[in-house]
């Protein structure tokens, strides 16, 4: 296997020589962490009877105090034409408030369950040399997301939850399953054989919606040191949204060494692999850029 | 026609192709969503919402799916549908026959709902409607087969309010009382201990969603005699007496039927003696109180 070759597979190699495997791994794990601690706060309860976290994505109550609503679900229900009490309401608050400091789709690499599914899809399709993709473009989650919104209205119910995998996969996981598993299993075998990074980059609507917060979030990606970058390419064969990196990579059209795509999941992958360490996480407003001797300067408006 | 194969016409024309592609698949989408979700519409029959929920047009719009009814209900009788089920996937329902709504006095379960789904103004227990029971076969319920079971009258928590026992004549045996349970809608909370407590291999009282169980009459129907109440008399003209073509010397009282009248001092009439007249010489339609 060439040297060349074996880059395409594994991308994140050489970060590996250079920062180590923990240190090429430091966001994943932080990651992973995070989506399956979040899961078992919620499974203790049902498993056994430690009810620190009851409900479910939609709706959960923390240690009795702390409300977090959904607010694709509430806006839904909103459409559908209930205005909800205040305890969802305020969840409402809660969880905008905290998305619009942590990064919108912050939400899909952190907490949503369905993304440990597709990621699983994705690293077997390039385990298995899966090339093939159908085409459809990034924007149908925005129909998608649209067409509920349109969907709640017309009928008077909240319909996208008759479907949504989203949802069926975390109430599935604590209120039991039934035949959501077809469904879950549905968006696993299109992530694989049928398209790249299928549902979570093209088709989900949740997350459609929280890149909508995403747009005005604060936590970003930032690349004070793109000027190191040597086209190595494995930010893009690791980003589940490449097409966000370019503009501040390359600095297309003026733009900040910041990510400020709204779609970016802030899953700080791209920090793991990029072993010439171009990528932080630091806030929207940081426009600064270091050389490459570690120097900060502020880039000129 | 060069214009045409510039780069912008092409890739604006493969834009709105595209568009157009997104936009129709999008729209089946929903189309098969909106479909699918109208199924789910009509509660099934044996799906009973949790206490104060709101009518199930408003439920679906409202109820978030979040499980809190569920994780607070004491006795664990609310499930959340599954994706096969036939009614809104996700939201919250019981099945009286397999664990009935103990209707506790906190109502848990509504003081669980972020969304008001579950409506909180329900302070009161005994005034939820989740449903109705319905004396459904009256083949096989045992009071009606003339036994004193009585159990869903019994169980019942708005004991002889939302279930009574009405005595009527036992025709089969000629001389014993059937107690007939009456379910009274306005009374009943739908809690389902009737049905789940009901011995026959299959529950002969059974609660329904409300929509299911009730009737209802047409909007210009009056009761003439609650009317008649209402007013303290008649309302169409001052009931007039009855007059009765009577054989001589007999009289008609209401409930008595035919008696001979008193006997006169004689003399004072010339009418003949009234005969003791045996009742069932009479032709048979007046007899007893049948007119
Ligand atoms: S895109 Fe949707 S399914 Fe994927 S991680 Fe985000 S919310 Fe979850
Ligand atoms: S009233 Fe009590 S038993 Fe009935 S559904 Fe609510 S919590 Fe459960
Ligand atoms: S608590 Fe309310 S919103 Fe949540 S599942 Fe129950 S009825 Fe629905
Ligand atoms: S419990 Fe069943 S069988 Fe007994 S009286 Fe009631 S309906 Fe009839």
């Amino acid at each position: 296997m060439s040297a060349n070759s074996k880059q395409l597979l594994q991308p994140g190699a050489e970060a590996v020589i250079t920062k180590g495997w923990l240190g090429a791994h430091r966001w994943l794990i932080l990651r992973r962490s995070s989506q399956i601690g979040i899961l078992l706060l919620f499974l203790v309860g049902p498993w056994f009877g430690w009810w620190i976290v009851k409900g479910n994505l939609s709706f959960s109550h923390t240690l009795n105090i702390l409300p977090l609503t959904d607010p694709y679900i509430i806006l839904q229900s909103l459409l559908a034409g209930h205005v909800s009490d205040k305890m969802a309401l305020t969840g409402v608050l809660i969880v905008t408030v905290f998305y619009l400091l942590v990064g919108g789709r912050s939400f899909c690499s952190w907490v949503c369950p369905v993304n440990l599914l597709t990621d699983a899809a994705y690293w077997l399709r390039v385990r298995l040399g899966i090339k093939g993709s159908a085409h459809i473009s990034r924007q149908t989650r925005y129909w998608i997301l649209g067409m509920t919104l349109v969907a709640a209205a017309v009928t008077g119910s909240i319909v996208w939850e008759m479907v949504n995998p989203v949802s069926m996969m975390h109430r599935g996981l604590f209120f039991g399953f039934g035949l959501a598993w077809a469904v879950l299993l549905a968006v696993w075998l299109f992530d694989l054989f049928v398209m790249r990074h299928g549902w979570c980059g093209h088709l989900c609507p949740v997350g459609a919606f929280y890149s909508l917060i995403g747009k005005w979030s604060l936590t970003r990606i930032r690349l004070p040191l793109r000027t190191a970058c040597n086209d190595c390419m494995d930010c893009f064969a690791v980003c589940p949204e490449p097409q966000v990196i370019r503009p501040a990579l390359k600095a297309i059209g003026g733009t900040p060494p910041l990510i400020l795509e709204a779609n970016c999941t802030n899953c700080g992958r791209c920090i793991d692999v990029c072993s010439k360490d171009v990528f932080v996480f630091g806030t929207r407003f940081n426009h600064s850029v270091a050389t490459v001797a570690g120097v900060s300067q502020v880039t000129p408006k | 026609m060069d214009n045409e194969n510039t780069p912008s016409t092409a890739a604006r024309r493969q834009f709105f192709a595209d568009t157009a592609r997104m936009a129709c698949g999008v729209g089946l989408l929903g189309l098969g969503v909106g479909l699918y979700a109208r199924h789910a519409r009509a509660l099934p029959p044996a799906a009973i919402r949790p206490p104060g929920a709101l009518a199930e047009a408003d439920f679906s719009a409202a109820c978030i799916r979040c499980g809190m009814c569920v994780r607070d209900c004491p006795f664990n009788i609310l499930h959340l549908a599954k994706p096969e089920e036939p009614l809104s996937t996700g939201t919250p329902y019981f099945v009286a026959r397999q664990l009935p709504c103990e209707m506790c006095e906190d109502i848990p379960c509504v003081k669980a709902c972020p969304t008001g789904a579950l409506d909180h103004s329900l302070k009161d227990i005994n005034k939820a409607k989740m449903g109705l029971a319905v004396l459904v076969d009256h083949e096989t319920c045992l009071n009606f087969l003339g036994l004193r079971c009585d159990i869903c009258y019994r169980v019942c928590p708005v004991i002889d309010k939302a279930i009574t026992l009405d005595p009527q004549t036992n025709t089969r045996t000629g001389k014993h009382t059937l107690f007939i349970p009456v379910v009274h809608s306005d009374q009943c909370t739908g809690c389902g201990k009737c049905e789940k407590a009901c011995p026959t291999e299959v529950a002969s009282i059974k609660v329904f969603p409300l929509t299911m169980a009730k009737g209802q009459l047409s909007a210009h129907y009056r009761l003439g005699w609650v009317e008649k109440e209402k007013a303290g008399g008649s309302l169409v003209a001052p009931d007039a007496a009855h007059q009765y073509n009577m054989p001589e010397g007999m009289k008609y009282e209401h409930g008595k039927g035919l008696s001979p009248m008193p006997v006169q001092p004689p003399g004072v009439s010339a009418a003949p003696a009234p005969a003791p007249a045996p009742a069932n010489g009479l032709p048979k339609a007046l007899q007893g109180n049948k007119l």
